[in-house]
């Protein structure tokens, strides 16, 4: 009945992954058509639009450095057992240890002296944010996944009540804070290659892509080559084990939260010190919750987290731009696309397991009944 | 689409040797988060831009924005592509638009609902506080037990702004009113709520109220259903919403922003259109009280006469309606 | 394809319920199933006996449905059958009983053996209509079970023929019972055999997958030895002995005795006094236990599992917190003022072998050398100052995985691919390596082939001439008597016994652990410290 190979590693890693993709795209197709619309024109908007020029390149790359930080935020916490759902708030949190930091000192301090503390600020009040669910897991049983979600709400009332009444620039219509001096901003991408006299387009890319990417180098470190990283993988595969090894899990889940948090936080340093000079309202937009179909695709390894934060920049900026380009396909469309990847990528990764191990039994069968 | 693309063909040669001015005639509209058909602010501009379509022929893009930076992006974009006017939807924009104005001196925009100052961009604002104050007045007309009521949508400065001047309109009629307030939520999510909407509009008449006034976009449904079940009075938001529950709504505080949509592509045409700063109030329309053939049997004369009395006493001046905006603070509920 | 049974060419083939020819089956490059013969006399009950690995499991999944054969016929009473599923095997008649048992434990005993054979839309009409049919197989087979008990509240023995029910309700003619008596006391053991014998009569076949040779010989007709995917033989039972199945099932001689001189104990290393311990529902789980270990001795602790033995050395590993009574490990003192955390207990010179290696001993999805440093991850060696110190930790894993015979030698290989008892020998190797004063040892060859058996336990008692401490905690009274020099007897949480394994057998062992307070009186009788 069922004659199952197991797969190369090749085909595990890349291979699973790209045919899921086409699924996708194949099915996002016939939504497209089903409105009237060349499938095959749409995806050559959706490509070029997020790859195709430099503003569109500058673009996807934004939105890959959030995803980047909030899919290792879930990643690290997902390593410990733990499904941290509370990306969104932790990260909206961050932006007011962001906020606060850089208002407070930006007259003083250039942007390259404000990045640390900003970075230590975010990560501390995202990390401090995903302290309590971690903490009412750890020793009052309370459902992370439950307290997550709620903190998420009672970030976004929090961050309100502040931005409405006490944050806000007086006088202002919106919600926002005041922005931050433009020497204390964090330098955006085209800046930064000016500097090497090369011209770019103006986006907001900026320079927190590169602590995205240290950010990688440090979860790759810490959960594959330092002893905390160990434990945190102990009580995530096996928590009694890690009660005989001498780990206090209690302890270790209220640490991988924080971490997971502080991650989190740090989308702050692209959002409001790079992008928008300051804290607005719902500045986060989502970007949490793809940080969970990010993990969920890159199979919570650094590596994978920055394709799968590749994958889901280009799909946001390039959905943006089908938006752009198509009358008939509104951004509610494009976020059906998006689901679309998400639902291949994400909850039905292992569908085409199955059929695949099949069809590897079948061939390696046939060719050793040739010999 | 191929439909849109003929028709727009068609009446592009028939009007392009109409007007000179025409030719350069590209308008483009960028919507907020709440997308095209909120039922409210963004739709109420979409109304604005189709009545011009309809009217002159000429086709307009749009893009509905999902997330904060692609504010600047999309109003880009748009300049970029020679978009003239770009309209611009909501205070939200108004960071975006200051910054694509100052880099594209030729673009022209159009702000609705914020002020920046750049010599290219129109900005529209409305008093929202004067035409809030009118209805307030009307609620405490009618208002039986003595106690009106607001539900706002999401707790923001510009809501505050309809709660205050209604305040400040109902204590205007009487002096000892008591005005009930409640916000739906924090999240822009309270724009859409209508069970909680009801929700929130049952426990005011729980507590008195017999008229609530919504200031909350797609909520206010929710807030008129409850009104015209328990018998009491609503009153509408934006655009004239008496249509909806005829016989309980009240009337309606009519925001124009189609207007201010329609003027600034109709300006455009007609070579009319000008940078700078417009307040519209009660003086230019922008802001008014609705009456109709829904509301007309609960308006009496006297009720009447008295808002229209009230309402040149604000356009001379004579009643000066305090703007919660201009210092984030409303005496009238302190 | 018609198979001729090997060993009774006389015999007529329908008589067989069971006829396996020429079953091969592989998984990769794997062969689990090498050209498998079996055949299974109706009413009678056959063993199938071999080590971890030997294909017993696969050609009983095979058999039941879960997996299909590469090659070879399946007749069932006569008949070739193409088994697809579980689901075919049941409406053949097969009926399993699994190791570990699958039954919702908050169901009734009607509930659980009815789910998925409900037949009909309406609850309350099927459960009638089955407690009726139920009440005729008890009747028949002699299988007394309260009905309406939930599951839960039922002791394992019980739980067990609920299972076989399950199976004879399903029309069962031929039951696999895979490991039954693991988890059973010597006296439920006998109880499960009488029912075996019962349904015997009655003319069903029984399929025995075991390792524990004597019961082989104790209860059935005909024994299959598997040995590397082959089926080596096929024997009846009068015709063999232990000792001869041992050497099929291994292919060489093997010692079943533990060869080790008499003991000379020393210091007490290890008290403990009065310890009590309550589980959350305020149940006493351990009852004024007080014993003492002595360097140069290995005590056992016998007793079915469940009687506290986990919570035992839960409390001495620091696993669990001490909550009345004491431990005094060398003169250090820990008790419910003075809590120790499994760290500081390691770092007092205790090791502590997990008698669950999958629950507590090892990560299946770490590599060796990960899994070979558990409990030292804090070590300096194994430490830099911010990275783990990789080249440290590999070679230690090779050095131990050398000393202890580990195959394969791969340090990064993950540690659920090694065997089960390579796995045992890789923990056991990792708190033997620090040569602990005291070593606690639970069920050390758990899941463990006979040839491995034989090397942990020669490992054991040479920790013991070294002068340490050791405290062996296991279901298997044959290990535990050959092992151990003094046995302690465990039973509802209390020591009901205290002997030298010299001085006692198995059945009086037995007889211990299913007294409870009746036992007192039997307890401290023949200890030496």
């Amino acid at each position: 009945m069922s004659r199952r190979a197991k797969l190369p590693a090749w085909a595990d890693i890349g291979l699973i992954p790209l045919i899921n993709v086409l699924l996708a795209f194949l099915s996002a197709g016939v939504v497209v058509a089903l409105i009237g619309e060349s499938p095959l024109e749409a995806v050559q908007v959706l490509i070029r639009g997020a790859f195709g020029y430099d503003e569109g390149v500058g673009y996807t790359l934004y939105y890959t450095t959030n995803f980047i930080f909030t899919g290792l935020a879930v990643a690290v916490a997902f390593h410990a057992g733990l499904f941290n759902i509370g990306g969104e708030g932790q990260a909206y949190i961050g932006g007011l240890g962001v906020g606060l930091i850089c208002l407070a000192l930006d007259h003083l301090l250039p942007w390259w002296a404000l990045l640390p503390l900003a970075i230590i600020a975010g990560s501390l009040f995202g990390a401090a944010w995903a302290f309590i669910p971690g903490y009412l897991q750890a020793y009052r049983g309370s459902h992370v996944v439950i307290t997550t979600i709620m903190f998420n709400f009672i970030a976004s009332a929090l961050m309100v009540y502040l931005l409405v009444n006490v944050l806000i620039q007086p006088g202002s219509m919106s919600p926002e804070t005041r922005a931050i001096a433009p020497e204390s901003t964090l330098p955006l991408m085209h800046e930064f290659f000016a500097f090497f006299g090369i011209k770019i387009t103006q986006t907001p890319l900026n320079l927190s892509l590169f602590v995205a990417l240290l950010a990688c180098l440090f979860v790759w470190v810490l959960i594959w080559k330092t002893r905390w990283g160990y434990a945190i993988r102990m009580i995530g595969f096996n928590e009694s084990a890690a009660v005989y090894s001498g780990i206090n899990p209690k302890r270790m889940v209220v640490i991988a939260m924080m971490i997971s948090g502080s991650l989190a936080g740090l989308v702050a340093i692209n959002e409001v010190m790079g992008a928008q000079e300051r804290v607005g309202l719902d500045f986060v937009s989502g970007a949490g919750f793809t940080g969970i179909a990010v993990a969920l695709m890159g199979r919570n390894h650094p590596l994978g987290i920055i394709i799968a934060s590749l994958l889901f920049g280009a799909l946001f900026q390039g959905g943006a731009e089908l938006a752009f380009e198509f009358s008939t396909i509104t951004r509610d469309l494009v976020v059906v696309i998006q689901g679309l990847v998400i639902l291949f990528c994400g909850a039905l990764a292992y569908m085409m397991r199955g059929p695949l191990e099949r069809l590897f039994a079948l061939v390696s069968r046939s060719s050793q009944e040739e010999r | 689409m191929k439909r849109v693309v003929l028709k727009t063909l068609a009446l592009s040669v028939a009007v392009a040797s109409a007007s000179a001015q025409a030719a350069d005639l590209n308008p483009a509209v960028v919507f907020d988060m709440g997308g095209k058909f909120d039922k409210s602010f963004n739709q109420s501009v979409y109304n604005g831009m189709e009545r011009f379509k309809e009217e002159s022929g000429v086709n307009y893009r749009e893009f509905e924005v999902t997330n904060a930076s692609q504010r600047e992006q999309a109003i880009r974009r748009f300049a970029q592509r020679g978009a003239n006017p770009i309209i611009s939807v909501g205070f939200a924009q108004a960071a975006a638009v200051d910054k694509v104005a100052g880099e594209f001196p030729d673009a022209r925009i159009t702000l609705i609902d914020m002020v920046v100052d750049k010599p290219n961009v129109q900005s529209v604002v409305f008093n929202e506080h004067e035409g809030s104050f009118l209805v307030g007045m009307l609620a405490a007309m009618k208002s039986e037990t003595g106690t009106v009521s607001f539900v706002g949508g999401m707790d923001i400065p510009l809501i505050r702004k309809f709660e205050c001047g209604y305040a400040q309109g109902a204590q205007y009629v009487n002096k000892d009113i008591n005005v009930i307030r409640n916000m739906t939520g924090t999240t822009p999510s309270a724009w859409n709520d209508p069970a909680k909407g009801a929700e929130l509009a049952v426990s005011q008449f729980d507590r008195g109220s017999d008229v609530v006034y919504a200031a909350a976009g797609g909520t206010g449904v929710g807030v008129y259903q409850a009104a015209a079940d328990s018998g009491k009075y609503a009153i509408g938001v934006d655009s004239n919403q008496n249509y909806l529950q005829p016989g309980t709504m009240l009337t309606s505080m009519v925001k124009r922003v189609d207007v201010a949509a329609y003027n600034s592509l109709k300006a455009m045409q007609d070579g009319t259109w000008q940078a700078g700063f417009q307040a519209l109030g009660l003086a230019q329309g922008g802001v008014d009280w609705a009456l109709d053939e829904h509301n007309e049997a609960l308006i009496t004369a006297e009720m009447k006469s008295a808002v229209e009395a009230a309402k040149k006493a604000i356009i001379a001046g004579e009643i000066k309606v305090h703007d919660y905006m201009s210092d984030n603070s409303c005496p009238a509920l302190d | 394809m018609v198979t001729q049974p090997i060993q009774d060419p006389n015999r007529d083939p329908v008589s067989y319920s069971i006829q396996l020819a020429k079953i091969n089956k592989h998984f990769g490059a794997v062969k689990a199933n090498v050209d498998v013969d079996l055949n299974v006399v109706k009413g009678e009950i056959h063993a199938i006996v071999g080590e971890n690995g030997a294909g017993k499991s696969t050609l009983m999944s095979i058999l039941y449905g879960f997996y299909e054969a590469d090659s070879g016929s399946i007749h069932v009473d006569g008949k070739v059958v193409s088994i697809t599923d579980s689901k075919r095997a049941i409406e053949l008649g097969i009926g399993m009983v699994h190791q570990h048992f699958m039954l919702v434990d908050n169901f009734t005993v009607l509930e659980n053996i009815v789910l998925g054979a409900e037949g009909s839309w309406s609850l309350t009409h099927s459960l009638a209509k089955a407690r009726k049919k139920l009440q005729e197989i008890s009747d028949r087979y002699g299988l007394n079970v309260d009905l309406d008990a939930v599951v839960s509240h039922l002791p394992v023995g019980l739980q067990q023929r609920v299972e076989i029910l399950k199976a004879l309700y399903r029309d069962a003619k031929i039951l696999i019972l895979d490991e039954p008596t693991g988890v059973l006391t010597p006296q439920e053991v006998d109880q499960l055999f009488a029912i075996l014998k019962t349904l015997k009569s009655q003319g069903v076949s029984v399929l025995l997958i075991t390792h524990k040779l004597q019961e082989v010989i104790a209860i059935s007709d005909q024994v299959s030895v598997m040995r590397a995917g082959t089926m080596v033989a096929t024997v009846n039972t009068a015709e063999t002995s232990r000792e001869a199945l041992a050497e099929l099932m291994v292919g060489r001689k093997v010692l079943l005795r533990v060869d080790k001189q008499e003991a000379n104990p020393g210091a007490a290393l290890l008290k403990v006094d009065s310890l009590t311990w309550r589980d959350d529902t305020n149940v006493p789980r351990l009852d004024d236990v007080s014993f003492t270990v002595n360097a140069g001795e290995i005590v056992g602790v016998a007793g079915v599992s469940g009687n506290g033995q986990t919570e035992l050395l839960g409390l001495l590993s620091g696993m669990l917190d001490v909550q009345q009574g004491q431990i005094n490990i060398e003169g250090v003192c820990i008790d419910a003022q003075h809590q120790m955390t499994p760290k500081q207990i390691r770092h007092l010179g205790v090791g502590h072998v997990a008698e669950d290696r999958h629950r507590d001993g090892m990560v299946g999805a770490f590599s060796a050398e990960e899994t070979a440093i558990m409990g030292f991850q804090d070590e300096p060696e194994f430490n830099g100052s911010i990275l783990q110190n990789r080249s440290a930790i590999t070679e230690h894993c090779q050095e131990l995985m050398s000393t202890f015979d580990v195959r394969p030698v791969d340090p990064n290989l993950k540690s659920a691919s090694f065997s089960g008892g390579n796995q045992q020998k890789l923990c056991i190797a990792r708190e033997m390596n620090a040569t602990p004063k005291v070593l606690l040892v639970g069920q050390p060859t758990r899941g463990v082939d006979i040839g491995a058996i034989e090397f942990i336990h020669q490992q054991i008692v040479a920790l013991r001439d070294q002068g340490s401490a050791v405290l062996v905690v296991s279901v298997e009274l044959e290990e535990i008597l050959s092992l151990c020099d003094r046995v302690l007897v465990m039973s509802e949480g209390r020591i009901v016994g205290n002997v030298l394994a010299s001085e006692t057998d198995a059945r009086s062992l037995g007889l211990m652990m299913s007294s409870s307070r009746s036992g007192d009186q039997m307890a401290q009788q023949g200890g030496q410290s």
